[in-house]
């Protein structure tokens, strides 16, 4: 893929990631966010964060499955976008919701599981958005920084649970969310399985292009 | 008798939108009109349209009315869908006529009624209630019907008597959200079910409702017959019925059997109870910005009474 081509992809994944915003402004705009607004920008906010993450940890996949390089070069923008809806989301939450009810919010976070592991989640993002600069790579050296970044399968899992625990049982759609976050594991467990069986030794066997393990 | 509308609508603009919403049913009177004069006069009034009644100011509250707007587009009615807009965009496929209700179970005079004649039973009344939802938002609604009693009292229940079953029409041509597919998994039971104590029941706060804001109920609300039992959360209020049926033993319901942890049979609006995953202390009045205090038995202190001795955490 050309440096152009790249620069391209990058614009078109901006353009996706901030379209989310871009409607959402323009809904606040015509008056149009329900009679419930907090709870329609709060929701909207978590479900693209929730989408957001999922793609960025589809890339991979599609490298493994495909052969395609070229999604690598966009986990870290996708991963940053999820990050950035994800603390959208609680900014909503903590001043338009609960307009700085602290003991409230503070009891919620512990009673609340839902609310835990969501909190947990953005906690563990940002390191990860935090160590997301080449510099930073280069700082912590590569297999460590893999190790860290591996930090996002736990946040992928956080985020599926907070939907799931927090609707209300006859609502269908976190499922499907934790349906595509299952599915993009298991194709990551069935390549680390396949490259080790193939390799014949107790660990996997180290790829040749780069990023490999997040 | 003219009724009192909430401050905040524009006559304009309550007609134009329900005009809007019950097209289908505005055209079919028109039809009915049109190839039967004669008995024009007979017509039930189809939803969008001017109810009479009786403002009772004794339920009149402090508290400002929700806009009709946002009391008829954002809704829990899942036999329509799960989304709030669900049934404001999908209330076309409902017929609220012609509809009967049963009355039946442990009564001396079981009885099928046509809806209109339950409609004639009593004069109607208006009665602003508070309505809070167990997801912890809430509204307040004039709305139009009398008191249940009345109809229980007409089928005369037995001795044995001791709990009243509400059942939600199941159709799935008038209810998209009835329909079996690959993407409503995890649903309710249909049909919806619902159910109160006797007690509860023939409490005067426990309205049959036929009307809101002036009006003929809107699909959308539960047309054309639903009950409103202010004291607990939403969903027990149930809607579209088409059968009430007296028992001695308790009911199952819908929510219960969805998920017995979390609502309970009871489900009285109780600030000290928290549902398992959120807390019920606060609510979002629909139209205001902070949150407000929920109040015990949703502010209706008068029901305290039938709950008397009773572990309200256990029996939740």
């Amino acid at each position: 893929m050309t440096a152009r081509a790249r620069v391209a992809l990058k614009v078109v994944v901006w353009a996706a990631c901030l379209a989310p915003l871009g409607v959402l402004g323009y809904r606040a705009f015509e008056g149009d966010l329900t009679a419930n607004p907090i709870s329609f920008v709060t929701n909207w906010l978590g479900d693209w964060t929730l989408r957001i993450l999922l793609v960025s940890l589809a890339m991979t996949p599609l490298r493994i499955l495909l052969r395609w390089s070229w999604p690598i070069a966009l986990r870290r923008l996708l991963g940053l976008f999820a990050c950035f809806y994800a603390s959208l989301h609680f900014c909503v939450w903590l001043v338009l919701d609960h307009f700085f009810a602290w003991r409230q919010m503070g009891a919620d976070i512990v009673k609340r599981p839902y609310i835990t592991v969501g909190m947990t989640a953005l906690l563990l993002m940002i390191p990860l958005a935090a160590t997301s600069t080449a510099g930073a790579i280069r700082r912590l050296g590569g297999a460590r920084w893999r190790w860290l970044h591996r930090l996002v399968y736990v946040v992928g899992l956080c985020a599926v649970l907070h939907y799931l625990w927090l609707a209300k049982k006859a609502n269908p759609s976190p499922y499907y969310y934790a349906a595509a976050f299952i599915l993009l594991m298991a194709i990551r467990a069935w390549d680390w399985t396949r490259r080790r069986v193939a390799a014949g030794s107790p660990s996997p066997r180290p790829s040749p292009q780069r990023g490999e393990g997040a | 008798m003219l009724i009192k509308r909430g401050g905040e609508i524009k006559s304009g603009e309550i007609t134009d939108r329900a005009l809007y919403l019950n097209r289908r049913a505005f055209m079919a009177g028109a039809a009915a009109l049109a190839l039967a004069p004669g008995v024009a006069a007979a017509a039930p009034p189809a939803a969008g349209q001017p109810l009479a009644a009786t403002h009772n100011k004794a339920f009149d509250l402090p508290d400002a009315t929700t806009k009709f707007q946002d009391a008829t587009t954002y809704n829990n009615f899942y036999e329509f869908g799960v989304n709030k807009d669900d049934p404001a965009n999908l209330a076309g496929t409902l017929k609220p006529r012609p509809w009967k209700v049963q009355v039946d179970g442990l009564v001396q005079k079981p009885q099928t009624f046509d809806v209109d004649d339950v409609i004639r039973m009593a004069p109607l009344e208006e009665r602003v209630y508070r309505l809070r939802c167990v997801e912890g938002w809430s509204m307040v609604i004039p709305w139009i019907g009398f008191p249940l009693s009345v109809l229980l009292k007409r089928v005369d229940p037995t001795g044995s008597a001791k709990y009243v079953e509400f059942s939600t029409l199941v159709d799935p041509e008038q209810f998209p959200g009835q329909k079996k597919g690959f993407f409503n998994f995890g649903g309710l039971d249909w049909p919806y079910t619902e159910g109160l104590r006797l007690d509860e029941a023939l409490h005067p706060l426990t309205l049959l409702t036929v009307g809101m804001y002036g009006q003929v109920l809107p699909n959308q609300n539960g047309a054309p017959i639903r009950v409103v039992v202010p004291w607990k959360y939403g969903f027990k209020s149930a809607k579209s019925i088409v059968r009430i049926r007296l028992t001695s033993d308790e009911p199952k319901t819908a929510w219960n059997k969805a998920a017995p942890q979390e609502y309970g049979f009871y489900s009285n609006v109780n600030p000290k109870v928290d549902h398992p995953r959120w807390s019920q202390a606060t609510e979002r009045r629909i139209g205001e910005f902070r949150r407000r205090p929920t109040l015990m038995w949703n502010g209706y202190d008068q029901v305290a009474g039938l709950y008397s001795g009773m572990d309200l955490k256990k029996l939740y």
